[in-house]
């Protein structure tokens, strides 16, 4: 059983691998994955999605770098760090609350974008504006997706800027 | 990303091969560094096939000369180390499946049985079948079944997904994938489907009219161009401004009063303009449609200089 089902959304505008490194951390805090975890192999992960196994190397390098996982030679990669916060799992009391107040301001007909701008701007208010990540965007993703934009939602905290070009 | 010590699986020097119609391929010169996975792209008349052909030695070439590792396509250096997947993926109809691997077995020197059933049973095929009974996404697999078998260190496809429904196209480029993981092979792979390049290659080489018109890794080549919006200047039949050097200029679209226009070296762009990186199919259709001049080479040097 893979420990975690990576996706790509090709139109997104943002990088493959920064979608594996992204969905990664997201389930770490989730807490689907935790620490002791092993991540699928890079050919278990390029079999399932298509995609070029550089993309995967370098996703896990740049989950290394941050310290979130480390490489055992000729077992796998395996998660060493969590960032499950007990305050944000399902059923403690602030995420209960919030659960409430979204489903209060879907009920008044605000939709998800509206909903995600006031989130946002109230996050701006406590946490100070976030630096726009520099990711590359390409017109015809623009074009699809207009609102897709993993980013925004991904850190609770502003992140250092997490390298781009790793050329 | 471009090692220049890395080895290079494929090596052009001034390759050019005439048919009676005139010339398929003249005067190519290009290097594909080992363990990438390529995109070989263009027009059809552009010559990908004669490349392909020349390659695995079908075909001889005209002038200059292709080498693959270093070697001449043809000696059993190369013909050891190369795999070939033809458009039309010739097998016999009449031949079971396990006859087919016994025919890739006695065939080729290097012959990797476990490596060629396991990829035959993942696509949930019988053995015994009759070849001729199966589904073109089947063939195809079998195909490259055959072609891996043979543990290639270099692995030639000719429009490997023509004719495949999406679903087989996703399941055939996953077990590439992960063949490629798991051996560093090398790929070149010719398609018209440009989306589906998007995530699978890191280096492309793009030929039109028998010439190479791009050729590099794709992350490098997209961070080195940029696609431009801005309001259209009314003073240029192209819309763009005059400090725009036209040189630079890929291709433009004028819209109403909106211009767009795929440019290299985006650091001499105005800021008024709307600046974005392009994804890969952006870049390559703009070369397709454009007749624009091959971009420069990076700093380090390479055949387009020497050509030049």
């Amino acid at each position: 059983m893979q420990t975690i089902a990576f996706r790509i959304d090709r139109h997104s505008g943002v990088a493959a691998y920064q979608q594996l490194v992204h969905q990664v951390r997201q389930a770490l805090r989730l807490g689907t994955l935790e620490p002791g975890d092993r991540l699928p192999t890079t050919k278990e992960v390029v079999a399932d999605l298509a995609i070029n196994p550089h993309t995967v190397l370098k996703a896990y390098r740049e989950l290394e770098r941050e310290g979130l996982v480390e490489p055992r030679p000729g077992r796998g990669t395996f998660i060493t760090r969590s960032l499950a916060r007990p305050e944000a799992a399902a059923g403690a009391p602030l995420r209960t609350e919030l659960t409430g107040w979204v489903s209060r301001a879907h009920a008044t007909g605000l939709d998800r974008d509206d909903i995600a701008a006031m989130t946002e701007a109230a996050l701006d208010e406590s946490y100070g504006p976030r630096p726009l990540p520099p990711v590359p965007v390409s017109l015809a993703g623009a074009r699809s997706t207009p609102h897709s934009h993993p980013h925004r939602h991904s850190h609770p905290h502003p992140h250092p800027a997490s390298s781009e070009a790793d050329t | 990303m471009t090692d220049p010590t890395a080895p290079m699986a494929l090596r052009a020097t001034r390759l050019g091969r005439r048919f009676r119609s005139g010339w398929a391929l003249r005067d190519c010169e290009f290097e594909l560094p080992a363990g990438r996975v390529t995109a070989l792209v263009g027009p059809n008349g552009a010559g990908k096939s004669t490349l392909l052909h020349l390659a695995t030695d079908l075909l001889r070439p005209t002038t200059g000369e292709l080498r693959i590792f270093g070697a001449a396509p043809g000696t059993a250096e190369a013909r050891d180390r190369t795999a070939f997947l033809a458009q039309d993926k010739p097998l016999y109809p009449r031949f079971t499946v396990a006859d087919t691997l016994r025919f890739g077995r006695e065939f080729n020197r290097t012959w990797d049985q476990a490596t060629a059933e396991r990829i035959v049973r993942a696509g949930g095929i019988d053995l015994p079948t009759q070849v001729g009974t199966l589904s073109q996404g089947q063939c195809t697999r079998i195909a490259l079944a055959l072609a891996l078998g043979k543990r290639p260190e270099l692995l030639l496809l000719d429009e490997p997904l023509a004719d495949l429904d999406p679903l087989v196209r996703h399941e055939v480029m996953g077990l590439l994938m992960a063949e490629a993981a798991e051996r560093g092979i090398t790929v070149v792979m010719s398609s018209h489907v440009l989306s589906e390049l998007e995530n699978v290659c890191d280096y492309v080489l793009l030929l039109k009219h028998g010439g190479v018109r791009l050729v590099g890794d794709t992350q490098e080549l997209r961070e080195t161009h940029a696609l431009i919006t801005g309001r259209a200047d009314d003073g240029a039949d192209d819309g763009l401004p005059p400090e725009v050097d036209r040189a630079t200029v890929v291709e433009t679209a004028l819209t109403g009063r909106q211009v767009t226009a795929l440019v290299r070296e985006p650091d001499l762009v105005d800021r008024r303009w709307l600046t974005e990186t392009p994804s890969l199919e952006d870049l390559l259709l703009g070369y397709l449609r454009s007749d624009a001049r091959p971009a420069p080479r990076p700093a380090h040097g390479g055949p387009a200089e020497e050509a030049a």
